[in-house]
């Protein structure tokens, strides 16, 4: 199974869609294809019926957080410094992420293919967090993707029955976000240590101590 | 003479649609119901004793466990795994190693890979012997079968016991391999369970397999056809039931199961009396792979001794790694970046995506169907939450 | 009466006994458990029930479904928050006299999964707990372990003066608060009739911590 070739043939038959090939450095090879929210649909529904894919199993959907992170890489540049040319290294900073992503693990029950992996970008993580939903064409992501929109709050439009899965209605958070602060209950905590140790001091602290 | 014939026309009731308002009756199950397995409630409306409606919900044990993960170490996780589904805690070792092991790109010793063919297998068996016997218990046949699969669950978890040290939460196995090697005897005490197992299947099916009374609760009833499985994302047994060839353990012959001549036994109807004989005929063929796994078993290293596993940090990436467990296909999706601890963590929990159609399989049905049907999928509520 | 006259008639054939030990045997011979299992530990509970462990022995194989019909609440698995409230009501709905047995460390503290953000750190702080087994999942000869001292405790209750049991005393309150959902957690997050946290000097937790460190 060919990524490349995938990406090519859905190009040739959904005109219009923008897809981007997300390499992955681990030794597993599972390469990714990035599909614009315009064409999901059209895309998804392409690879699940054409004939010679039968992408007819969407096994795992999830969801993920990624904040805003600021890399800093290096970069040598030569500069004239004090009339002479000179390696100097230069601090670029650069900005990923700042986009909650969905992702499908699609397989081939007929032709025993798979993993094909399908990502979806929000444009932010708080304002614009719509995409749209793949329930229709494979019902085994509406649990899955009403989880999604319950732990990291992406809105799924088309979903037949968008509500909270895990946690209960009425809950505002969505916890599986990476800035997702718990509720204060660290007031009795015997072996506290590393992040759990300084939640522990804080709670005592705003209680006034021993 | 019946008296049915008797009964007058007008005490017939009509179609439900010609019912004024006000007659459906709204029923919640759960969280604490005797039939429902664990802390699951559905929200059931019913026409007289017909569902017309049914919503499952979720999250009564969600322990975060997706959460918790993302700040432990790869290791620190593996804990954790033998609580999703409690029952079949080594599989759950094995799916989360083998995605690791996906991951770092790590190499498994073949006596590793025999053993866990072996515990893997053991475990399947108790697994489906237990489902079997809650099944009866969901039908009404109170303790009886319940207490024979467990006769049988408890010398499995002997055999667990000491081998890993720990009845139900085994964490038994490692990036690259097992914890540790067999005790002596060990093997002597697995194989006469192992011999032994047949006789108790037999004993089982005889009581069961064509008895009228589960014949008549289970039979039509629940239906799953194979379209619908396979566009509900439902995997294992289920999807058997229905006629969907569909084993990991021949699709992705993941571990060493191209070794091993066993067959996958399909249904033609899809509903309730398919997925119970399903689980007794897989067990017949979990008990052929076991016997072939224990003749063949070679001698060696159990852990590849070029793997890390303090301070264990693969590269950036991610993989998706799945078995067949007992429940269907359990899947692990990680994403590393770089760090000790994995960036996200994600299980494929088959109990919460064989529900999905739960509400399909239960419409039509009267309303002692639906802890049947409930039963024949095979849910742990520890791997439906997480 | 004393034991030893007690027992040397009892040799001769004659049976001696008062109200409170006869009112407390019949008690604690037929405990009637709530059937009702939240996590992992539910499976070692059930285990317990089967023939191997068989804890028809201790008189207490009847699981009821029904609270009404139950006088012993086994929390056997991780409570959480979206399940405290059903917990307690369950409680609340038992009939006195009622007694709690916290099963395994999720029912204890939270066990492993204690820092979870859905996760109730023990049991204990809505209702109160007469006998805590850890383990995870405890064995069921904890369980049965747990019994015979849920029945040494029923043992030694007195029926009368300041130290009788709670459901002997109008005062006492037989009924607990019932948290509820908020937008981000329970309301309340404890009860503090029924508990309170414990002393413990984090901060020197915490040198011992960097120390190891």
């Amino acid at each position: 199974m060919n990524l490349e070739e995938i990406k090519s043939e859905i190009e040739a038959n959904v005109p219009g869609c923008r897809l981007e090939i997300i390499p992955n450095g681990s030794p597993s090879g599972q390469h990714s294809l990035l599909i614009d929210a315009d064409h999901a649909f059209a895309v998804s529904s392409y690879l699940r019926d054409a004939t010679n894919r039968q992408f007819d199993y969407c096994s795992n959907v999830t969801g993920i957080d990624w904040p805003i992170k600021e890399i800093s890489t290096k970069v040598k540049t030569k500069k004239i410094v004090d009339g002479m040319e000179k390696d100097v290294d230069e601090v670029v900073k650069t900005q990923t992420g700042g986009y909650l992503e969905a992702v499908y693990h699609l397989f081939s029950v007929e032709q025993r293919q798979g993993p094909l992996v399908l990502r979806m970008r929000t444009e932010d993580r708080t304002e614009r967090v719509h995409l749209p939903s793949l329930t229709p064409l494979w019902r085994s992501a509406e649990y899955q993707e009403r989880e999604i929109f319950d732990l990291f709050g992406i809105v799924f439009d088309g979903h037949p029955d968008l509500r909270r899965l895990l946690m209960w209605e009425g809950f505002e958070d969505h916890p599986m976000r990476r800035d997702y602060v718990d509720p204060d209950d660290y007031e009795y905590e015997p072996t506290a240590h590393d992040e759990v140790l300084k939640r522990a001091q804080a709670h005592q602290a705003a209680e006034g101590g021993l | 003479m019946s008296i049915l014939t008797e009964t007058p026309i007008d005490l017939v009731p009509g179609p439900s649609s010609d019912r004024s308002e006000g007659q459906l009756l709204e029923v919640s199950m759960g969280p604490q119901h005797p039939s429902t397995h664990g802390v699951f409630r559905m929200d059931v409306t019913l026409d007289g004793e017909k569902v017309v409606k049914l919503k499952p919900v979720f999250g009564y044990l969600h322990r975060n466990h997706e959460k918790i993960a993302e700040t432990e170490s790869y290791l620190g996780c593996m804990p954790y795994t033998d609580r999703l589904d409690y029952i079949c805690s080594i599989t759950n070792n094995w799916a989360y190693a083998l995605a690791v092991e996906k991951l770092a790109g790590i190499q498994v010793p073949e006596r590793a890979e025999y053993l866990r063919i072996i515990t893997g297998e053991l475990t399947r068996l108790q697994n489906h012997a237990g489902l079997v016997g809650f099944l009866m218990q969901d039908m009404g046949a109170s303790g009886t079968p319940l207490m024979y699969a467990f006769r049988e669950r408890e010398k499995v978890l002997d055999l667990f016991e000491a081998l890993t040290g720990a009845r139900m939460m085994c964490n038994y196995m490692r990036f690259g391999g097992c914890r540790v090697d067999v005790p002596a005897n060990w093997l002597q005490q697995a194989q006469k369970v192992i011999d032994g197992f047949p006789q108790f299947l037999d004993e089982f099916e005889n009581l069961l397999t064509s008895n009228e009374i589960l014949m008549a609760r289970t039979q039509g009833v629940g239906v799953v056809t194979r379209e619908q499985a396979i566009n509900a994302g439902i995997s294992g047994p289920m999807a058997r039931a229905s006629g969907v060839n569909y084993d990991l353990r021949k699709v992705d012959k993941y571990g060493i199961y191209d070794r091993f001549s066993f067959r996958v036994p399909l249904g033609e109807h899809g509903d309730v009396y398919d997925r119970y004989m399903l689980r007794a005929l897989e067990m017949r063929e979990s008990i052929e792979i076991l016997k072939q796994a224990m003749r063949d078993l070679p001698a060696g290293p159990i852990m590849d001794p070029n793997t890390k596993i303090r301070g264990f940090r693969p590269k950036a990436g991610e993989a998706y790694g799945r078995i067949e467990g007992p429940k269907g296909e359990l899947g692990f999706y990680l994403i590393s970046d770089g760090t000790a601890s994995p960036y996200r963590y994600r299980v494929r929990p088959p109990s919460l995506i064989n529900l999905t159609l739960l509400e399909d399989m239960c419409l039509g049905q009267n309303v002692a169907d639906i802890v049947i049907i409930l039963g024949s999928v095979d849910i742990v509520l520890g791997e439906v939450d997480r | 009466m004393d034991e030893q006259l007690k027992s040397e008639l009892r040799r001769q054939g004659v049976v001696a006994t008062s109200l409170q030990e006869l009112y407390n045997w019949g008690r604690r011979s037929s405990l009637w458990p709530l059937n009702f299992g939240l996590a992992c530990c539910a499976i070692e509970m059930i285990a317990a029930t089967m023939a191997r462990y068989d804890l028809a022995r201790f008189g207490a194989e009847v699981f009821r479904p029904s609270p009404r019909q139950a006088d012993l609440m086994i929390v056997a698995g991780t409570v959480t928050k979206k399940m405290a409230p059903q917990v307690v009501r369950l409680y609340n709905q038992m009939p006195e006299p009622k007694y709690v047995i916290s099963m395994g460390a999720c029912a204890i503290s939270g066990g492993p999964f204690k820092q979870g953000y859905n996760v109730l750190k023990g049991i204990d702080r809505y209702i109160p707990v007469d006998v805590y087994i850890p383990g995870c999942p405890p064995r069921p000869e904890a369980l049965i372990d747990a019994f015979l001292m849920l029945q040494k405790k029923i043992d030694e209750q007195y029926l009368t003066g300041p130290n009788r049991p709670r459901h002997l005393n109008a005062d006492l309150p037989s009924e607990f608060v019932v948290p509820e959902f908020s937008a981000h957690d329970l309301v309340p997050t404890q009860n503090s009739e029924v508990w309170k946290a414990p002393l413990v000097n984090i901060s020197i937790a915490g040198k011992n911590e960097s120390g190891r460190n």
